[in-house]
């Protein structure tokens, strides 16, 4: 682009409306620039109070707390390595299982699909983000667990209980339970956005990849590969979502702090932790260990954007092109 | 000009007028969740009758606690009686006038048991200790004579949210059990040596309702309203007690005596050949000494009210009325109310 568009007010013009425009342009662009600053206000706020709420925790405990597994209200003794493992491995197996869910979604509605089809499954795609986390909750306890507990569990124990992952009784709730309702929570962010960026890419990568005598299949690996950093960025949002989700992880993860190598075995997050002992928490040292929890979970968040950020960047060999816009 | 005046006045008038019918008084209280459903009921009636208006935030035992603490309410609401550490951390002086009574019920899912389950003390223990872990185990078969127990894995539900009905079972827990005194405790939320958590009743119901073999304890109403199965527990005077309304009352009654002393005492595991044996009251938190004598004695007006006529709404609700010793030892304490150290309720 070239200088002189990017910047109006140099187009040349009647010069009484190019002070005015001038003058509206700064105080648009301050305006803007404020909203931006508030987002990083809010951020600096939370990191303070949570830091200052977790100060007699921190204190007390130190390091021990977040490789301590006991957690312990009667004793007042706190360590959170339970609730950082429960949430790393429901959101990483959540990952796993949508991530080829929606990514296979997006480029069959992008690329394959018939246009009243992929209106139709967009639109129910789109539904599914909108459903409150409630309702998944209460499907994952009344639904799926019956499910896991009669036809999938009993098959895992019996067919692959050699694994430590698969060992344990077949109760329905528990960490392959919470992975497998996260997981359905965050295809649409998967798919939806992704079927977007994958719309974005210039048609004449396809084009030309058909014109080399590509095959069909060929000439959309070239366009997913155009599509990379953005379906990277969708990756992210999701990865988000399925960390700090609470009240639909809560209801069938089990809820209990002990550390298991089974997928079977029941666990709990960082965030159900909060959300389920916050409102009754009685002594001071108690709240204080519970706000950490919330300091480690954000700075949880933090390590893994700034990780994936790095991902992008060494996938795209830092170009940022149309298709890498999200 | 004169025209707008006159409008102005009598815009001022009407301001002045609708704000003049306001309700003679304006209480607020915050805490537990437990007994909202009694609480919102009565401060409905009660308005109605006196025009006393009460509002209460249902924001948690633990919460409401805090509140008391900053001073922020004119009272406190508390399924756990604060301990003499908590009661020392607070700026004033604090009472506590037992409201109602509730159960707490073990629900458990054995479908075709010829007759309804029964417990001791010490299997309840041990199996939420994680010692006794299947159903065909020789000693719940020794409490239950004559009914076939299935070999299934025993499923202990606990409640994951930190609540009341935690704090009434684990204490009973830590009065009948010396390993559960000494390994766990009694608290809102404790460090469970076994079985799994599900959020609020609702969800300790969905797991035992949905896993056969699964034991769960539920508020008493909660396990009324949904038809839950639940199990008998051997009481102190051995019998094996049904949970109701009635024998929930008769354990407060068993336990009049010390309440008398401390109104504070737990009332679980009390004496009394009719009590059920896992039961606890809940608490309005009150200032023993308050700035405004107004307030102060509309305060101390409704709880004589609701310890008479309010008692007599909390069964339709599945709360257990308090016996006549305990609507005593209250009065006593409402004697003890001062507003800038004068009395403030004369009495009965």
């Amino acid at each position: 682009m070239s200088d002189a568009l990017t910047r109006p007010a140099l187009i040349a013009g009647a010069p009484r409306r190019r002070r005015g425009a001038r003058w509206a342009d700064a105080a648009y662009r301050r305006a803007l620039g404020a909203l931006a600053l508030l987002v990083f206000v809010v951020v600096a706020l939370i990191v303070y109070e949570t830091a200052r709420g977790a100060a007699p925790s921190i204190r007390a405990f130190g390091w021990r707390f977040l490789v301590g597994t006991e957690w312990d209200p009667v004793a007042d003794r706190y360590g959170a390595l339970p609730y950082v493992f429960g949430t790393v491995v429901s959101s990483a197996l959540a990952m796993l299982l949508a991530l080829p869910l929606g990514l296979g979604t997006a480029i069959y509605l992008a690329e394959l699909a018939p246009h009243r089809v992929d209106q139709v499954i967009s639109f129910v795609v789109e539904l599914l983000a909108s459903i409150p986390s409630i309702v998944y909750g209460i499907w994952g306890l009344f639904v799926l667990a019956p499910f896991l507990r009669t036809f999938v569990e009993p098959w895992l124990i019996q067919h692959l209980g050699f694994l430590p992952l698969f060992q344990g009784f077949p109760f329905g709730i528990g960490m392959l339970n919470a992975g497998l309702v996260l997981a359905i929570m965050v295809v649409p962010t998967i798919a939806s956005l992704s079927r977007e960026i994958l719309l974005a890419t210039p048609p004449s990568l396809r084009e030309a990849a058909l014109a080399l005598g590509a095959t069909r299949a060929e000439a959309i690996s070239v366009t997913v590969d155009a599509a990379r950093p953005g379906i990277l960025g969708a990756v992210i949002l999701a990865l988000g979502r399925a960390v700090g989700e609470t009240m639909a992880v809560t209801m069938v993860i089990g809820n209990t702090n002990r550390i298991s190598a089974s997928l079977l075995a029941p666990g709990s997050t960082m965030a159900s932790v909060i959300a389920n002992e916050f409102t009754e928490a009685t002594g001071a040292l108690y709240l204080s260990a519970l706000v950490e929890v919330a300091l480690v979970l954000f700075v949880l968040t933090l390590v893994m954007n700034a990780l994936a950020r790095l991902l992008v960047l060494w996938a795209t060999g830092g170009r940022s092109d149309a298709a890498g816009a999200a | 000009m004169i025209r707008n005046l006159l409008r102005a006045g009598a815009v001022t008038a009407l301001l002045v007028l609708a704000a003049a019918p306001a309700p003679a008084q304006n209480l607020t209280g915050a805490g537990a969740t437990f007994p909202y459903p009694i609480y919102s009921k009565w401060f409905d009636v009660y308005r109605q009758k006196t025009g006393v208006q009460i509002n209460y935030q249902s924001i948690g035992s633990g919460a409401g606690i805090q509140q008391v603490k900053a001073g922020t309410v004119d009272f406190g609401a508390s399924d756990a009686a604060l301990s003499n550490d908590r009661l020392r951390e607070m700026p004033r002086r604090i009472l506590h006038f037992p409201t109602v009574a509730g159960a707490v019920a073990l629900a458990y899912n054995l479908p075709g048991l010829a007759r309804p389950l029964q417990l001791t003390p010490e299997l309840v223990a041990g199996i939420y200790l994680g010692k006794i872990t299947n159903w065909n185990d020789r000693r719940i078969a020794a409490a239950n004579p004559g009914v076939s127990l299935p070999v299934a894995p025993i499923l202990a539900v606990h409640r994951s949210d930190g609540s009341g009905t935690t704090n009434i079972f684990t204490s009973y827990l830590s009065a009948v059990s010396v390993e559960w005194r000494e390994v766990v405790g009694a608290n809102t939320s404790v460090s469970w040596p076994s079985g799994v958590g599900g959020k609020g009743n609702e969800g300790v119901a969905g797991l035992v309702r949905q896993t056969p073999g699964a034991l769960g304890y539920v508020e008493l109403a909660y396990a009324k309203q949904n038809g839950l199965p639940v199990t008998l527990v051997k009481n102190r005077a051995g019998r094996f007690m049904n949970p109701s309304l009635a024998s929930t009352t008769a354990a407060v009654s068993g336990a009049a005596q010390a309440l008398a002393k401390d109104v504070r005492t737990p009332i679980v595991n009390a004496p009394g050949p009719d009590a059920y044996p896992i039961c606890g009251l809940t608490f309005l938190l009150v200032y023993q000494d308050s700035k405004d004598p107004v307030r102060a004695k509309a305060l101390a007006d409704f709880i004589s009210w609701a310890m008479q006529d309010g008692q007599g709404m909390v069964e339709a609700l599945d709360y257990a009325r308090l016996p006549e010793a305990v609507i005593k030892v209250n009065e006593a304490t409402l004697r003890m109310l001062t507003a800038n150290g004068k009395p403030v309720f004369a009495g009965r």
